[in-house]
């Protein structure tokens, strides 16, 4: 048949009993959905192009849209499942590899949703986090091995200690919460700003991604991680000199070993000043870097960048969770790095091969448990902090995520969610009508940095004081003491190999 | 203490966050409307009031314009009837429509362009009022994305609370 088969993932429901016909909708969906026929005073919607994103449905000053599910069940089995054939159809249609936006959405074992935390009972004493002093500053960066500490006597005759080891480069965070790196490109410049303006405001980091650094982001640099990346976009001096520190990319989780590509269409004047290039070329980030083939190489780069910044500044390495991760770490500790990044398979995109996305990776839980593993084994985990990546969705997702072994956790999908994302994962159209994954001047002005730094602010305070009830429950008042503290997690349903990959005891056992 | 409302000095454009939806001009004509109830006024409710606020497009920038509410307000001076007058307790221009003949000359000496016509009635057929029925004005309360905020004679901002 040469007439395709339509797909609708989506209905666009119309109460015409509450429509006012007042047009918002018609004026604001990017996708084109809803059209106003002034002949018949109707407004229509066309559920082909719908992208689920409920932007208009938030709008609808009489809630009189609703957006749903198509309930229409084209013929599914156990295996062959509607997303499968609608792809094979897409694709049998265009030839092309299909695209996505976001994180991996497919149903893999979430390790999150079978731990659960301790809290202390009678013999151990629960700390009530509103009335004791609880710590979530954590320190990122090599630790040195051992600490030269002298008794002095001053002048006065009084006691004094000096440190005389020299103390690398630290960066200091209020909560062990950092924005991941998204790069002005993939969103948008008022996107940028809302998370750095909310990472400067609680006192922790925001990531650049590898889009450079634009001008406007000068005033948040001081709390910004500026990226090196595959295709060394908008990297200069100015750029490492503003950073408070330096993450050289090698993969991303939701497409390990994959590059990246910014479309020609997205890249106006703005973005080609910030990561100079000529405006209207595509933004090719090649999958690996061309002069690091092996951890030699990557030695080479982290300690070019240190003595770029005369090692004022931390330079981590970021890597997607791949199978040898451990190892992988191991090699990059080793080569220098001052903290190591790991993205697992849930991580984010702007864009993905969706076959890459869905297939390619391993869980962020296990490759915590794994890397922290190896690297106390080896006796150098204090020379590096670990930032956990990829899927985190809640307060009680970092905890555990630091109860397995990270120092701290990136966030990037909720975060975005915070600024209005729906998670409609169509980050790739460049159509983004909540104005975030998106440069269209038309819709980029949807997010007011103002309130998107609010928001984003506030859900970094809310998690704050959740994992601090969390912690006072288990008795802990550092988050340093949490660290790598398993026992404080207990697995539910999980075989042995599991329970030993992750270095946890099945609930019920006691310690 | 004046209420809220009574203080409130300026609406103030901030056309770079300003999205388009027009959001502003449904409240604005609900709020003027004999119910108040944005089902019942675009329902049904003749004639439904005309709105307050003047929309401006032109490509990516927009955005809504009302009543500058100026000091030395040019349509003041210009009124015949006294039917245009400034509320000497919030310093608002205000209409009353009782008075007004409908001779159009504010609108000619408005420099914002900002009062309509009511070629019915032949009268003015709006201006802003900053809402003066309501406790907040309403276009303001309900922009989505804070692109019309309101602030007092200090400059300060106001918001409802």
């Amino acid at each position: 048949m040469a007439k395709a088969k339509k797909l609708s993932e989506f209905r666009v429901e119309r109460d015409e009993e509450k429509c006012i016909k007042c047009q918002v909708c018609v004026r604001m969906c990017a996708n084109d959905v809803h059209t106003y026929d002034p002949e018949t005073d109707t407004v229509r919607a066309d559920s082909f192009k719908c992208v689920g994103c409920h932007f208009c449905e938030d709008l609808c000053p009489t809630a009189a849209i609703t957006i749903e599910y198509n309930p229409t069940q084209t013929k599914e089995n156990a295996h062959w499942k509607r997303e499968s054939i609608y792809d094979i159809v897409k694709q049998a249609r265009t030839g092309g590899i299909l695209l996505t936006g976001m994180g991996n959405d497919q149903a893999y074992k979430n390790y999150f949703d079978h731990l659960v935390l301790n809290a202390s009972q009678v013999t151990n004493p629960s700390i009530d986090p509103l009335r004791e002093p609880m710590e979530l500053r954590i320190h990122l960066g090599r630790k040195p091995d051992k600490i030269d500490c002298r008794l002095q006597m001053t002048e006065e005759g009084r006691k004094k200690y000096q440190i005389r080891t020299r103390i690398p480069p630290q960066l200091e965070l209020e909560v062990p919460i950092l924005f991941t790196a998204m790069s002005f490109g993939s969103i948008s410049l008022n996107a940028c700003k809302s998370l750095a303006k909310a990472a400067c405001k609680f006192g922790t980091y925001w990531n650049t991604g590898e889009g450079g650094l634009h001008r406007d982001l000068y005033p948040y640099a001081h709390r910004a991680i500026v990226q090196v990346a595959s295709g060394r976009f908008g990297v200069n001096e100015e750029y490492l000199e503003r950073a408070a520190a330096i993450e050289i990319k090698i993969g991303q989780g939701a497409k390990p070993g994959i590059g990246g590509h910014l479309p020609g269409e997205k890249v106006s004047e703005e973005i080609s000043h910030t990561r100079m290039i000529p405006i209207g070329t595509d933004a090719l980030s090649p999958a690996p870097h061309h002069d690091i083939y092996s951890i030699e190489d990557l030695k080479q780069l982290i300690f070019a960048l240190k003595e770029a910044t005369r090692y004022t500044k931390p330079v981590g390495v970021k890597i997607a969770a791949v199978h040898n991760v451990a190892p992988i770490a191991s090699g990059i500790v080793r080569a220098g790095a001052d903290f190591v990044a790991i993205d697992g398979i849930r991580g984010g995109t702007g864009a993905a091969p969706t076959i890459i996305r869905n297939n390619v990776g391993i869980p962020i839980e296990l490759a915590i448990a794994a890397v922290d593993q190896r690297l106390r084994e080896e006796g150098i985990r204090n020379q590096v902090s670990l930032i956990a990546a990829g899927g985190f969705r809640s307060s009680a997702d970092v905890t555990k995520g630091i109860a397995l072994g990270a120092d701290a956790v990136y966030i990037g999908t909720a975060a975005l969610i915070a600024l209005g994302c729906h998670v409609c994962q169509k980050c790739y159209t460049g159509k983004c009508n909540w104005g975030i994954a998106t440069q269209d001047p038309y819709l980029t002005k949807r997010l007011n940095p103002e309130i998107g730094a609010e928001h984003a602010g506030n859900l970094l305070r809310a998690w704050s004081l959740e994992i601090k009830e969390m912690m006072g429950g288990m008795g802990i008042n550092v988050i340093d003491s949490l660290r790598g503290n398993r026992e404080q997690l207990r697995a539910l349903g999980l075989n042995e190999v599991e329970l030993r990959l992750l270095g946890l005891k099945h609930a019920g056992e006691a310690w | 203490m004046l209420k809220n409302s009574m203080r409130a000095k300026r609406i103030i454009i901030r056309e770079e966050y300003c999205m388009g939806c027009r959001l502003c001009e449904v409240y604005c004509i609900t709020q003027h409307s004999k119910s108040k109830d944005i089902m019942k006024c675009y329902r049904g409710e003749e004639p439904r009031p005309v709105s307050r606020i003047y929309f401006e497009e032109k490509g990516p920038i927009s955005f809504a314009l009302q009543c500058r509410h100026c000091d030395d307000a040019p349509c003041l001076y210009a009124c015949l009837t006294g039917a245009m007058y400034k509320d000497k307790k919030t310093g608002r221009i205000l209409h009353n429509a009782d008075k007004c003949v409908g001779c159009w000359m504010c609108i000619m000496v408005c420099p914002y362009g900002v009062i309509r016509p009511d070629f019915e009635k032949k009268k003015i057929a709006s201006k802003c009022d900053l809402c003066v029925e309501a406790e907040f004005p309403a276009c303001v309360e309900h922009c989505p994305n804070e692109a019309i905020i309101l602030v007092d004679e200090e400059g300060n901002r106001m918001k409802k609370d």
